[in-house]
């Protein structure tokens, strides 16, 4: 078995691969996986050649993370399809760590470091945690950690607190351990591995990622293969050699990178049908007023934008993941630290949005719904009474005492409303299923009659039909007046509830939809096509490095 | 799974029914357990008149230790404040013949003093609630033995004593009384005002009551003021029923007050720490102490009796929520 370098010069300081064949690191063919009656992947066949940084991309739902959750053996795939690794079938399904024993590592969005451990302990974590000798040679592995380190140019010092690096050496330390991950097994085998690295970059700066390109080279250099998986279009056109898309858990095609164009990788993601849906049907009883604008709201991942929210209507915010847009809502209900902004409604009334408090926000009738159900939203341990009127206690104190019972009999005709079940407001949260837990809160908020609603992937994790009760109440609540917020990566979801949708890009608006514009499609394609758009606006450096 | 608050409610009424008063039956077999044992001795009303009395401090030290609790804060510092507060009656009042109803009053401003210093740093400071009261427990301790020479003071004003232990009421000193009064107003407070509910929303889900408007670091300060202020109450029924201030022996009452108040959240309301559950436990603690030791069992058993039911009582209490993670700590 031979591998060759792809040309590449090896460093001095490995094996150099010289070989006649060249043999995929990774390779894949008829792989399918169906979840219930769902076929999440269809007969999905690739390969990554060593030496070659393969681009992996798609849209939300598209059967990327199945396939990676396949190859870290969290998932078996269907019977039939087969997986060769330099050449070699190997035993499908995968056991949870055996990638590891293949050559494989995963750098996940998370990194997957301890923060509060050292650079040094983060970087030699296996060989720390596995290592059967009786005792650790500090001095030892301080050594091998620098040199690691130096080799791809990270000045780091391995005594350094992980929390206390930037952002970006912190993915640097993540791919690099990665990396000495799969020399460690090159080492035992003789054979290159392979790097995935699932969406690192959203959140790094420009200049950091252009660092995260330099060692993803140089690692390719030596030999290795990498998968890159990213939203970004240009960044993948910049530093991949191949592309293959998925699309609805189907290859929906393979390009060569040096001759592919944006346009043509936007539209395999999307696919071309163009045949706009069937306009949802929110037609607004009151006429669009200005309920309040939203002035120069910055915060650390999104620069000063602007935003008026009328009243009646319906706004979503979307973009591609580290875009800013989810930021929104939290920040105009004083729900995380803003840098700046106002809040101005007709009456002339004033709010600095830095000094916003979500009581403050209550009082001006705001209501924020978050995306984090169990730990910022609901509290799984109480009841679903107290769930529901968890702001309103106060109301239910007359007379020196608190009505409970009135409390249970609203709660039980509010949780009919909403068509909760089952409607038993003794129950605790967690009795619930996500769909009905979802519904109780939004009860909360709605039986408050808000002037302005903030969600957050408000359907995230509910049912199909859970989901379209929850639509039909912003629905209704929108027809009376309110104001609603939307901020969701869901683009069906958001062409299907919304009058307006604002893109977001880079921390900033770059596109805005209505009409017959806001198609499932239009929203996907504008938040692909939203990428290159913002880098014609270079990002302030100083909201960046703030991050 | 084995969630009583399952969703067949009807059906698992009587389990949940049982569950409430487990405690309460386990406490009666005790008693008729040692009833049967000593006929002549036990099952006395002075035996149990003394017991009421003299765990009184104890009671009221478990009620101020479920209002942080339910907060989502440790104190553990309540025992040394109890000592502080004792100390400082026997202090001012025999050395410094300053009159008693100013001590007493100095004594509670003492405790919120105490509860201010605790919550500065828990709250300011984000140092966890268990470090901080640990720490605050010994800088106390070592305050009492400065101030009082490491030496029981005696002769505390007889006002004081006759109003603990002089008076009584069905044979039975005031002591247990003021215990009682207490439980009532936090069982006011608890379940039937919205400072209750506010209570229990920041200590389940600090976040959420955050985002819901609640202010959260009001309502611990104030949860961790009271406990302190609580605990120097408590303070005062210990010096009034030993009638002397001791530097060492209030510290004995923290594990006991502990256990109670998790052994208390298995009963009357399951789940939930619940000032009548609290009582209950300490006097359910009591008895089989008090049993015991009358029975000629050496001393060191009250401290396996203890400790054994602080870690039995949050045993049940986590299977009684099917495992789910502990609402606190």
């Amino acid at each position: 078995m031979h591998e060759e370098t792809n040309g590449s010069a090896a460093s001095p300081a490995f094996r150099s691969l010289e070989a006649p064949v060249a043999l995929p690191v990774l390779s894949l063919s008829g792989l399918s996986k169906t979840f219930g009656g769902a076929r999440a992947l269809c007969d999905v066949s690739f390969s990554v050649m060593p030496g070659e940084v393969h681009g992996l991309l798609g849209k939300n739902g598209s059967g990327k993370s199945t396939l990676v959750k396949i190859l870290a053996g969290f998932h078996a795939p269907d019977r039939g399809g087969q997986l060769e690794f330099n050449g070699e079938a190997v035993d499908l399904p995968l056991q949870p760590g055996d990638f590891r024993r293949l050559g494989m590592s995963f750098v996940h969005q998370n990194l997957g470091l301890v923060p509060s451990l050292t650079v040094l302990e983060n970087l030699r974590l296996v060989q720390l945690t596995t290592a059967t000798s009786a005792f650790i040679n500090w001095g030892a592995e301080r050594a091998a950690a620098r040199e690691a380190l130096t080799r791809f140019g990270l000045e780091l010092d391995p005594g350094e607190r992980v929390d206390r690096v930037s952002p970006v050496e912190r993915a640097l330390l993540a791919i690099v351990r990665a990396f000495e991950e799969i020399e460690a097994a090159r080492r035992l085998t003789g054979k290159p591995g392979l790097v995935l690295l699932d969406e690192p970059t959203p959140f790094l700066p420009a200049a950091g990622v252009a660092k995260l390109f330099t060692l993803i080279r140089s690692i390719a250099k030596l030999g290795s293969g990498v998968i890159f998986i990213s939203h970004d279009i240009d960044e993948v056109m910049q530093i991949t050699d191949r592309v293959t898309v998925l699309r609805d858990g189907a290859v929906a095609g393979e390009l060569k990178t040096a001759t592919a164009s944006h346009g043509q990788i936007v539209e395999m993601i999307v696919g071309r049908y163009l045949a706009k849906r069937p306009q949802a049907s929110h037609t607004k009883s009151v006429n669009p007023s200005v309920f309040a604008r939203v002035d120069h709201v910055s915060a650390k991942r999104l620069k000063p934008t602007n935003i008026a929210i009328l009243r009646g209507e319906i706004l979503g915010l979307t973009g591609l993941i580290g875009s800013g847009y989810e930021e929104v809502p939290y920040l105009v209900y004083g729900a995380r630290p803003c840098q700046s902004g106002s809040l101005s409604f007709e009456s002339g009334l004033a709010v600095r949005l830095p000094d916003m408090t979500p009581r403050r926000a209550m009082n001006l009738g705001f209501a924020l719904l978050p995306g984090d159900r169990q730990r910022a939203s609901g509290i799984d341990s109480l009841p679903i009474v107290d769930n529901m009127f968890l702001p309103d206690v106060a109301r239910f104190f007359r007379a020196g005492r608190m009505r409970n019972g009135a409390m249970m009999k609203e709660a039980r005709e509010l949780g009919a409303a909403f068509e909760v079940r089952p409607n038993d407001p003794h129950l605790r949260l967690s009795a619930l299923s996500g769909g009905n837990a979802q519904k109780v809160l939004v009860a909360r908020w709605m039986n408050r009659k808000p002037t302005l609603l903030l969600l957050d992937e408000p359907t995230q994790g509910v049912d199909v039909g859970a989901r379209q009760q929850i639509f039909f109440a912003l629905k209704a609540a929108a027809d009376n007046g309110t104001a609603v917020i939307c901020a969701s990566s869901d683009a069906d979801q958001l062409a299907e509830i919304c009058d307006r949708v604002l893109i977001f890009a880079r921390g900033g608006i770059c596109a805005e939809l209505t009409g017959a514009d806001l198609t499932k499609d239009r929203i996907t394609e504008a938040c692909y096509a939203s990428v290159s758009l913002g880098q014609d606006h270079p990002s302030t450096p100083s909201i960046q490095a703030a991050s | 799974m084995a969630d009583a608050a399952g969703p067949h409610a009807p059906s698992l009424n009587y389990t949940r029914l049982f569950e409430s008063v487990a405690l309460l039956l386990v406490w009666a077999i005790l008693i008729f357990g040692f009833g049967v044992a000593m006929p002549k001795s036990f099952p006395t009303w002075g035996n149990f008149s003394i017991i009421f009395a003299s765990y009184a401090p104890a009671a009221l030290l478990a009620l101020a230790i479920i209002v942080p609790l339910t907060a989502g804060d440790y104190d553990l510092s309540v025992g040394a404040t109890l000592t502080l507060s004792a100390s400082m009656i026997g202090v001012l009042n025999v050395w410094h013949h300053m009159p008693i109803l100013l001590v007493l009053l100095v004594v509670l401003a003492a405790g919120a003093v105490v509860g201010l210093f605790n919550a500065l740093f828990i709250i300011y400071f984000r140092v966890p609630s268990l470090v901080v009261t640990l720490g605050s427990t010994s800088l106390m301790s070592g305050l009492v033995q400065w101030m009082t020479d490491s030496s029981t003071i005696g002769g505390v004003d007889d006002g004081l004593i006759t109003a603990v232990v002089g008076l009584r009421l069905f044979g039975i000193p005031y002591a247990f009384y003021y215990s009682l009064v207490a439980a009532v107003a936090m069982w006011y407070v608890f379940d039937y005002t919205p400072l209750g509910r506010r209570l229990l929303f920041v200590g389940r889900g600090r976040e959420v009551a955050r985002l819901n408007g609640i202010a959260v670091d009001r309502v611990r300060l104030g949860a961790l003021i009271m406990s302190a202020v609580m605990s120097a109450a408590a303070g005062i029924l210990y010096a009034g029923v030993l009638g002397s201030a001791d530097p060492y022996s209030g510290l004995n009452f923290l594990l006991p007050a502990f256990a109670a108040a998790f052994l208390g959240a298995t009963t009357i309301q399951p789940g939930r720490f619940n000032p009548w559950g609290a009582v209950f436990a300490v006097y359910f603690l009591a008895t089989g102490i008090t049993g015991l030791s009358m029975l000629g069992i050496p001393l060191w058993v009250t401290n396996v009796f203890n400790g054994g039911a602080l870690i039995l009582a949050v045993t049940i209490s986590q299977l009684t929520r099917g495992r789910e993670a502990s609402d606190i700590g």
